[in-house]
C-alpha cells in the first residue's frame, strides 16, 4: 500500500510539473499584459516534440544519447523521495535530502557532459557556466539543508518534515535564513531570472539553454521535462518543509485529497512570486552571480549559526 | 595464516624485483647468463632456439608484474583474512639489532590496509606489461623500473607489518628511497630530476618527523617495540608533541597543505603505473601510520588535535581541488586531486578524532569508519584514472588536456572506464565515492551532541567546505572528462589515437573500475567487516549500520537517516530503460545525423572549442586571491619607432602560492645558514690544523 502510494505520488509529480510551468507562464503573461497561453501550452510543446524526429550532431557520441534518459531518471528518482501530498513514505529511506543533492548533482553531470560532447563554442561556454554556478549553489543548498537536518536530528524529509508539523508553529531565526537561502539556491538552480533567463536563446548570456542547444525531439522533451520537475520539486520542498501544514500524514481519502488540495495551493503562491520576481528583477551579468549565490550561502551560514547559539536546546 | 600469506606477500614483491634484476633484454646480469650458457652447453643452436629474445623478452617484462600480481592477491587474501578474523597475529623475527628483533604482527587496521594495497597493485601488474613495452628499447633498464618497484611494494607491506618501530622506520625508508629512484626513472628531463630531489627532500624530512614522533613516546616507555609504545604514560604536552610531530611526518608523506608541493611533482613523473601506486596507495599507508600512531599508540586523544586535524584537512581538501581545476596536465590534475581526497579523509579523521576525545565513541567510530571507506575508495578510484592517464600517455604520447579531445570515438572501451572513474571520484550516487562523503556529512551532522558551541559551530562549517570540496570535484572531472574525450580532437595525434590492444591494459582498469560500482552499490558488507578493526581501535562497534537489512545503509539509526544505493541503481536504470522504451521503442523514430546547429554560426573548427583553461576560467576569477598567476604578453614590433607587431606571444601560468609562501622562503634560509656555516671553511690547512688541536684540547678536557 504504502509503495503504491509512493509511485502514485511520483507519477502525479511528473504528470503535474508542466502544469506549473504552464501556470507560472500564464502569470508571468498577465504581469506583463501580454495575451498568455493556455494553461496546457507546455503539455503541447512536449507532445509536438515527442512526435518530430531527433537530430544527433556529428562530433556527439553516445553521452549525447544516453544523458537525456539519465537526467530525467535522476530527476525522477529525486521526486519519489520528496513528500508531496503524504509523509510517512517507504522511498523516503531510500534516499535521503543529502542524496537528494546527489540526484540533481548526478543528472547536471551528464546534462553537462553532453553539452561538452557536441563540441561547439556554445555548448563549452554552457557547461563551464553552469558547473560555476552549481559548484557555489551546491554548498548553500547543503548547508541550508544541514540548518534544518540539525534541528530535526535527521536528514530523512519524511522525518524531518514530521518534526517541524509536530514542533508546531515556533519562530526559528534559523529557518527563516535557511528558507531565504534555499530560496536564492532555487533560482539559481533552476535557471530563472535573475541568473539565467529560460527563455531567452540570446547567445552570450544563456547558460541552461547553452547546455542543450543541439538537442531536438524526444530526448528535448524529455530534458524540458525534466527541468519542470526540478523547479516543482524545489518548490515543493520549500513549500514542505519551512510550512508543512496540511500534508497528509495518514493515507486515507480525507488526508490525501486535503494534503493534495493543500499542495496545489502552496505551489500555486510560490509560482505567483516567482513570476512577480521574474517581472521586477532583471537578469544579471554572469560575475555577478558568485555574489548572490555567496550571499544564499552566508545566509544559510546564518541560520546555521543561529540554530546552533539561539535554539540549540541542551 | 594471514600473518604467512602476507609474508608470502612481501616475498613475492621482493622476488618480483630480483627477477627484474636478473632478467630483462639488457638487465643487469641477462647478457653475461646468455654468455654462460652458450659457453656451457655447446650447442648455442638449441638455447637460442628455446630462449628466442622476442620470446624471452616477453617472458621477462611479464615476470616481475606476474610476481607483483602475486603479492596482490596473497595480500588482499591476507588481509581479508585479518580483517574479517578479527584476531592478531605476531611474530618475532630473528632479524634486525641484536637487542630489537624484527616484531611483526598482522591486525585488522593492517589487514584493512593490505586491501586498499592489494587490489591497485593487481590492477597495476596487469595493466603494466602492456605499459612498460615503450621502455623496451627506450634508455633507461627495464630492470632498474622492476627492481625498485619491486622494492617500493615490499617497502609498503613492511610498513604495514611492522610491530616495532625500528622494522617501521627501515620499511619507510624503503618505501621512500625505492620510490625515489622510480620519481627519477626517466631522470633526462630536468623537471623529473628536479621533482624527485624534492620528494627526496620532503620523505626524510617526513621521516625525521615520524622518528622524533616515536622517540618521544620510547623515551617514556622504554621500549620499541609496539606493545611497549602503547603503555608509554605521556603527560598531555608530551603527547601534544609526539601527535604534532606524526602529524607533520605522516601528513608531509600523504600530501596535506601546505606540505602538499611535492606531490603534484614527483607523482606526474614516475611511469603512470607507479602512480597510480604512488597515489593511490602509498599516500594511504601515510594515512595508515597516521592512524596508527594516533588511535592505537597514543594513549588518549585530546580535542584540540581534532579541531587542528579538521581544520588542515579541509584546507588540504578546498586548496586541493581549486588547484587541480588550474592544471592542464592530465597527470599533474589527478596527482592535485590526490591532495583534495587525502584533505577529505583527515576531515574525517578530525571528526572522529574530535567526537572519540569528547566521549562520542560511537560517533567517533562513524567517523573512522568514513576515513577509511575513503581510503579505499580513493585508491580505487585514483588509481583507475591514474591508469588511464597512463593509457591515453601510452597510446598518444600526450599528457596537456589542450591537445586531446575527442578520445571517446577513438578509445571507447577506456572511455567508459574513466567515466566510471570520473563519476566516482566526483562523488555521484551510486558510485563509490558518494557512499564515503555521505558517511562523511552524516558524520559531521551529529555535531549536536557535542557540549562545547565553539565545536559544534565549527563541525557544520567544515562540512560545508566539504560540499563545496565535492561540487568543485564534479566541475574539475568534468572538466577532465569533457575535453578529453568529447568533442573535437585538439591536435592531430589525438585524432590519430587507437585503441588499446593489450588486453591487461584494460583489464586493469576494468577491474578497478568493477570495484567502485561494487563498493558503491553494495557498501553494506563492506562496513560489516569492519567490525573489528573499530573494535579494536575505538571499543566500538556500529550497531545500527544495518538496522535494515543489506541494503540500507544507516549510519546512526533508520529515523536519522538511510540511503540504499542498490535500491537507487535499480530505479535509476528501471525509470531510464522505461523512458528509452516508451520513447523510442514504440514511436521508432531514428535518430539522423547533421551538422551541430550552433545557433547558425556554421564552420565548427576544434579550435572554436572551449578548452580545459577556459572551462575553468570562472572558477579561477571568483577564487582569484588563491592562485599565484602570472600573465606575461611579449610583442614583437618592428617597423620605426617600433609601431607594427609582427608576433605575441602569450604566456599564462598558475602557480601554487605555497612555494612562495613557505618553499621559496625556507630554501632561502638554508642556503643562508649554509653559507653562514661555510664561512668555518677557509680552506687553509693551518685552520683545520687548529681546528684539530682544540677539539683535542676540548676532548682531553672533558675525559679527564
Amino acid at each position: 500500500m504504502a509503495w503504491l502510494m509512493a509511485i502514485l505520488q511520483t507519477l502525479l509529480f511528473i504528470a503535474l510539473a508542466p502544469l506549473l510551468s504552464g501556470w507560472i507562464k500564464r502569470v508571468k503573461c498577465r504581469l506583463q499584459n501580454r495575451k498568455a497561453p493556455s494553461l496546457f501550452q507546455p503539455y503541447r510543446d512536449l507532445r509536438k516534440l515527442y512526435r518530430k524526429q531527433p537530430i544527433v550532431p556529428h562530433p556527439a557520441s553516445w553521452i549525447f544519447r544516453a544523458a537525456p534518459y539519465i537526467v530525467f531518471a535522476s530527476t525522477v528518482l529525486a521526486a519519489a523521495t520528496v513528500p508531496l501530498a503524504a509523509i510517512h513514505l517507504p522511498t523516503a529511506r531510500i534516499a535521503d535530502v543529502i542524496v537528494l543533492v546527489g540526484f540533481f548533482a548526478l543528472g547536471r553531470m551528464f546534462l553537462v557532459l553532453a553539452g561538452m560532447d557536441v563540441g561547439t563554442a556554445f555548448g563549452g561556454m554552457g557547461s563551464s557556466r553552469e558547473m560555476t554556478i552549481s559548484s557555489l549553489a551546491e554548498p548553500a543548498m547543503l548547508m541550508a539543508v544541514f540548518t534544518l537536518a540539525m534541528s530535526a536530528h535527521t536528514t530523512n524529509l519524511s522525518q524531518a518534515v514530521n518534526f517541524v508539523l509536530d514542533t508546531g508553529l515556533v519562530l526559528r531565526p534559523s529557518f527563516v535564513f535557511a528558507l531565504g537561502g534555499l530560496m536564492l539556491v532555487a533560482i539559481a538552480e533552476t535557471g530563472r531570472i535573475p541568473v539565467d533567463n529560460p527563455a531567452t536563446h540570446l547567445e552570450l548570456t544563456m547558460i541552461h539553454e547553452a547546455m542543450i542547444l543541439e538537442y531536438s525531439g524526444r530526448w528535448l522533451a524529455l530534458i524540458e521535462w525534466a527541468s519542470q520537475i526540478k523547479l516543482m520539486l524545489y518548490g515543493v520542498l520549500i513549500a514542505n518543509i519551512f510550512f508543512p501544514w496540511g500534508i497528509a500524514q495518514t493515507f486515507t481519502v480525507n488526508a490525501l485529497a486535503l494534503g493534495l488540495g493543500v499542495i496545489t495551493l502552496k505551489l500555486a503562491v510560490l509560482a505567483v512570486m516567482l513570476a512577480v520576481s521574474e517581472v521586477l528583477f532583471a537578469k544579471m551579468r554572469i560575475f555577478r552571480v558568485q555574489e548572490y549565490l555567496s550571499f544564499a550561502y552566508l545566509l544559510s551560514v546564518l541560520g546555521m549559526l543561529s540554530h546552533i547559539i539561539l535554539e540549540a536546546a541542551r | 595464516m594471514s600473518l604467512f600469506l602476507a609474508g608470502i606477500s612481501v616475498l613475492a614483491a621482493l622476488l618480483s624485483a630480483l627477477a627484474a634484476l636478473v632478467s630483462g633484454p639488457n638487465g643487469l646480469l641477462w647478457h653475461g647468463m646468455l654468455r654462460w650458457v652458450g659457453q656451457a652447453t655447446f650447442r648455442p643452436a638449441r638455447t637460442n632456439e628455446r630462449l628466442t629474445p622476442g620470446r624471452f623478452s616477453r617472458l621477462a617484462r611479464t615476470m616481475p608484474f606476474v610476481l607483483l600480481g602475486a603479492s596482490g592477491g596473497f595480500a588482499v587474501t591476507a588481509g581479508l583474512i585479518a580483517l574479517l578474523g578479527g584476531a592478531t597475529r605476531t611474530v618475532t623475527l630473528p632479524f634486525g639489532l641484536p637487542w630489537l628483533n624484527w616484531h611483526l604482527a598482522l591486525d585488522p587496521l593492517a589487514g584493512f590496509f593490505f586491501c586498499v594495497l592489494g587490489i591497485p597493485l593487481i590492477a597495476a601488474s596487469l595493466f603494466g606489461p602492456g605499459y612498460v613495452r615503450e621502455f623496451e628499447h627506450g634508455k633507461h633498464k627495464l630492470s632498474v623500473l622492476g627492481l625498485f618497484t619491486g622494492l617500493f611494494v615490499a617497502g609498503m607491506e613492511l610498513v604495514l607489518l611492522a610491530n616495532d618501530a625500528f622494522l617501521f622506520m627501515i620499511a619507510w625508508e624503503l618505501m621512500s628511497v625505492a620510490s625515489y629512484f622510480l620519481v627519477a626513472y626517466q631522470h633526462e628531463h630536468a623537471t623529473h630530476r628536479r621533482a624527485a630531489f624534492l620528494y627526496l627532500l620532503m620523505a626524510e624530512i617526513g621521516a625525521i618527523a615520524i622518528i622524533l614522533a616515536f622517540g618521544v613516546l620510547a623515551g617514556f616507555s622504554g621500549g620499541l617495540t609496539f606493545e611497549a609504545l602503547r603503555s608509554a604514560a605521556l603527560n598531555p604536552l608530551w603527547a601534544s608533541i609526539a601527535f604534532a610531530l606524526a602529524l607533520a611526518g605522516f601528513g608531509m608523506k600523504a600530501g596535506l597543505v601546505p606540505l602538499h608541493t611535492w606531490l603534484p611533482e614527483a607523482h606526474p613523473a614516475a611511469p603512470s603505473h607507479v602512480s597510480a601506486l604512488m597515489s593511490g596507495v602509498m599516500l594511504k599507508i601515510a594515512i595508515y601510520g597516521f592512524i596508527r600512531f594516533t588511535f592505537d599508540l597514543l594513549p588518549s586523544l585530546l580535542w584540540q588535535w581534532g579541531v587542528l586535524v579538521l581544520l588542515i584537512g579541509s584546507a588540504s581538501a578546498v586548496l586541493g581541488i581549486l588547484y587541480a581545476l588550474q592544471q592542464q596536465n592530465l597527470k599533474r590534475l589527478l596527482a592535485y586531486s590526490s591532495v583534495e581526497n587525502v584533505g577529505i579523509i583527515f576531515t574525517a579523521l578530525g571528526l572522529a578524532l574530535i567526537f572519540q576525545s569528547s566521549g562520542q565513541s560511537l560517533l567517533g567510530t562513524l567517523g573512522l569508519v568514513a576515513a577509511l571507506l575513503h581510503s579505499l575508495n580513493h585508491a580505487l578510484f585514483k588509481s583507475l584514472l591514474f591508469l588511464g592517464a597512463g593509457a591515453i600517455l601510452h597510446q598518444t604520447h600526450e599528457q596537456s588536456l589542450e591537445n586531446m579531445g575527442g578520445l571517446i570515438h577513438r578509445m571507447p572501451k577506456l572511455a567508459a572506464l574513466f567515466l566510471i572513474g570520473t563519476l566516482s571520484i566526483s562523488a555521484l550516487p551510486p558510485f563509490n565515492g558518494f557512499v564515503s562523503e555521505w558517511l562523511i556529512f552524516q558524520t559531521a551532522l551529529q555535531a549536536g551532541s557535542i557540549q562545547s558551541g565553539i565545536l559544534r559551530s565549527l563541525i557544520p562549517t567544515a562540512s560545508a567546505v566539504l560540499a563545496l570540496t565535492s561540487a568543485l570535484a564534479a566541475t574539475c572531472f568534468v572538466k577532465v572528462y569533457g575535453v578529453a574525450f568529447l568533442g573535437l580532437p585538439r591536435s592531430r595525434h589525438i585524432a590519430r589515437a587507437r585503441e588499446i590492444r593489450h588486453p591487461g591494459m584494460l583489464a586493469g582498469p576494468a577491474l578497478l573500475a568493477a570495484c567502485c560500482v561494487l563498493f558503491g552499490v553494495l557498501p553494506m558488507p563492506l562496513i560489516n567487516a569492519l567490525g573489528a578493526l573499530t573494535q579494536s581501535l575505538t571499543g566500538f562497534v556500529l550497531p545500527n549500520i544495518s538496522a535494515l537489512g543489506w541494503l540500507w545503509l544507516t549510519p546512526v539509526s533508520p529515523e536519522v537517516a538511510a540511503y540504499s544505493p542498490a535500491l537507487v541503481l535499480l530505479g535509476t536504470v528501471a525509470v531510464g530503460w522505461l523512458c528509452y522504451y516508451l520513447l523510442y521503442r514504440r514511436t521508432g523514430l531514428e535518430p539522423r545525423r547533421a551538422e551541430p546547429w550552433d545557433c547558425g554560426f556554421g564552420g565548427l573548427t576544434p579550435r572554436t572549442q572551449y578548452t580545459s583553461g577556459s572551462f575553468s576560467m570562472p572558477i579561477r576569477r571568483i577564487f582569484e586571491p588563491v592562485f599565484d598567476t602570472r600573465e606575461t604578453v611579449e610583442e614583437q614590433t618592428e617597423g620605426p619607432a617600433s609601431t607594427r607587431v609582427t608576433g605575441l606571444r602569450y604566456q599564462f601560468q598558475v602557480l601554487d602560492r605555497a612555494w612562495a609562501v613557505l618553499y621559496e622562503p625556507s630554501g632561502r634560509a638554508v642556503t643562508r645558514l649554509a653559507r653562514w656555516v661555510g664561512r668555518v671553511q677557509t680552506g687553509n690547512i693551518r685552520t683545520y690544523l687548529g681546528y684539530a688541536f682544540f677539539t683535542l684540547i676540548i676532548l682531553l678536557w672533558v675525559v679527564s
